[in-house]
């Protein structure tokens, strides 16, 4: 349903993403994984549609929506408010059926969204996302800054919703262990190209891999060193 | 005692023309962080306009309605210049504004000339507080409450105004939902046009309105808007009453041509005392 090809894109001069190609099946959850300024965010917006392609191309059968990096809460409106227009796309101001999905938002409803803790936003945002009920859930960082247990628990919503609704993820995911554990398949990032891909079983014991996440930073390392663009 | 209700009366009418003025300015800056400049442009326009269409024998109600519409256009034509590419600076557009107020001057010394002008509006006076006020006054006050009522329902209430909200509380989320952040502030910009027609058509029965009125007009309801930190309509709202019984009894007591000093006056004292939180707020 979601074809990445060859895609291109730049910010400036600067390279982010440098002839990337990743195809989804409806339904498919797929992690993307890779070290800081690989892309992955510059991806995920791609995808949505929010950065252009410099060459290339991305099509979708569906609709997207986004879990955004740093959550991105409209802060002084309120948890209702920001569920609400985030069915600003399709009209849908309906808040049951997210409400149902994650039972712990509805009695923060009325609460401002820039004062909840982050586990909280987290579950706004995705929240959020649900209301455009999109074919493809694009989520970056799913467990930055949260409990373990929320982890889990927001993990265990995505299972739900991918079997349930069939509903497609792309997640990108610092916890490599957890994105192994959630999607059957991975692709890795490394400097705006894709240097490994497939089954997670199979990258998991992959050396690349395991070279960057699992202890010897080498080569990702050497890769930031040489990526990083002066602010 | 019965001076002080004359200036207190007027100047609780005049302060709410300032404030449906002010209005505008929140209602643009809200949304798009831009400083509308030409703000007062638009009320001189709508009373041009609106004194035409009342010569032309168009009937009252038609032809101020027809003029504050106009106006509505007219600021989403100055905002789609403002606004111009995707990242053009507020501070760049607030200078684009300045001069599509001085453009809009010209244009309209040579549509109408240079004459103040003074449609004819609500006759007659009505007792109030022992004071006499004439009746078109009364209309500015209540057609300026009836606004702000209405713009405040509209951003809390609506989904349109949510959406407005939205595009200035987080621009990057707002386009990640979905929102045209762009069209949004061409929405502001025609409100506020509507908001300025609205001023213009009230105010120039009384107070006869030339083409370079404007910026007296901009500059009190700027006023105003910064005592609600541009952002909020019921301080904007306390703040042109505030600023038009301040003018009223400087008039009164000292001098009528201090009136425009006292507004900035008051702008200058409100922004020293708003700066300490704004720079608290920029610590956190
Ligand atoms: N708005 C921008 N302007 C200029 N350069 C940018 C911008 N956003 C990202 N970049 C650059 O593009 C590259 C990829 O950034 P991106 O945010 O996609 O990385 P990432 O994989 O999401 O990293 P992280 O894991 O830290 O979130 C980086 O080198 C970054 O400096
Ligand atoms: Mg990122």
């Amino acid at each position: 349903m979601l074809r990445i090809d060859d895609l291109v894109v730049r910010y400036g001069a600067a390279v982010a993403l440098d002839g990337v190609s990743l195809h989804l099946d409806a339904g498919e959850m797929v992690a993307l994984v890779g070290p800081n300024g690989a892309g992955k965010s510059t991806l995920l917006n791609a995808v949505s549609g929010l950065v252009p392609a410099a060459s290339g191309s991305v099509t979708c059968e569906g609709r997207i929506a986004q879990v955004p990096e740093g959550r991105q809460m409209f802060p002084d409106m309120t948890v209702e408010d920001n569920l609400v227009l985030g069915g600003w796309s399709i009209r849908n101001r309906d808040l049951s059926e997210v409400l149902d999905l994650l039972p712990d938002l509805v009695r923060l409803r009325k609460a401002k969204a820039g004062r909840l803790s982050g586990g909280q936003q987290q579950m706004v945002a995705i929240g959020r996302a649900l209301m455009a009920k999109p074919d493809l859930l694009a989520i970056d960082e799913l467990s930055l800054g949260l409990a373990p247990l929320v982890v889990a628990e927001l993990a265990e919503h995505l299972r739900f919703l991918n079997r349930d609704r069939g509903t497609a993820i792309l997640l990108v995911e610092q916890e490599v262990s957890l994105a192994f554990d959630l999607c059957p398949r991975t692709c890795v990032l490394e400097a705006g190209r894709v240097v490994a891909a497939g089954p997670s079983a199979e990258l998991a014991e992959s050396e690349a891999v395991r070279r960057a996440y699992f202890g010897d930073l080498g080569v990702a390392g050497e890769l930031r060193a040489d990526t990083e663009v002066p602010a | 005692m019965k001076e002080f209700l004359t200036y207190l009366v007027t100047g609780i009418t005049l302060g709410a023309s300032f404030a449906l003025i002010g209005s505008g300015f929140v209602v643009v800056h809200r949304v798009t962080r831009i400083v509308n400049f030409a703000q007062g442009s638009f009320a001189i326009i709508a009373a041009m306009m609106a004194a035409s269409l009342l010569r032309g024998r168009l009937p009252h109600g038609l032809a101020e309605a027809a003029a504050v519409l106009v106006c509505g256009v007219v600021g989403a034509v100055v905002g789609w210049v403002a606004l111009g590419r995707r990242g053009t600076h507020p501070l760049i557009s607030l200078i684009v504004t300045l001069g599509l107020s001085m453009l809009v001057s010209a244009a309209i010394i040579l549509l109408w000339g240079q004459d103040p002008v003074s449609p004819p509006g609500l006759r007659g006076h009505v007792t109030l507080l022992g004071v006499d006020v004439e009746r078109q006054r009364l209309l500015v006050l209540l057609v300026t409450l009836l606004a702000f009522a209405a713009v405040a329902l509209f951003f809390s209430r609506t989904y349109l105004g949510k959406a407005l909200t939205a595009s200035a509380s987080n621009p990057y989320a707002a386009r990640l939902v979905g929102i045209d952040v762009r069209r949004m502030g061409l929405l502001a910009f025609a409100l506020a046009g509507v908001l300025g027609g609205l001023a213009g058509v009230l105010v120039a029965p009384s107070n006869a309105l030339s083409f370079s009125s404007d910026l007296a007009l901009a500059l009190s309801g700027f006023a105003a808007a910064v005592f609600g930190g541009l952002s909020s309509p019921g301080r904007t709202l306390v703040g042109g009453l505030v600023l038009g019984v301040a003018g009223q009894l400087t008039a009164g007591y000292l001098n009528g041509s201090y009136q425009t000093e006292v507004a900035l006056l008051l702008m200058l004292l409100i922004m020293i005392a708003r700066s300490r939180t704004f720079v608290a707020e920029e610590a956190k």
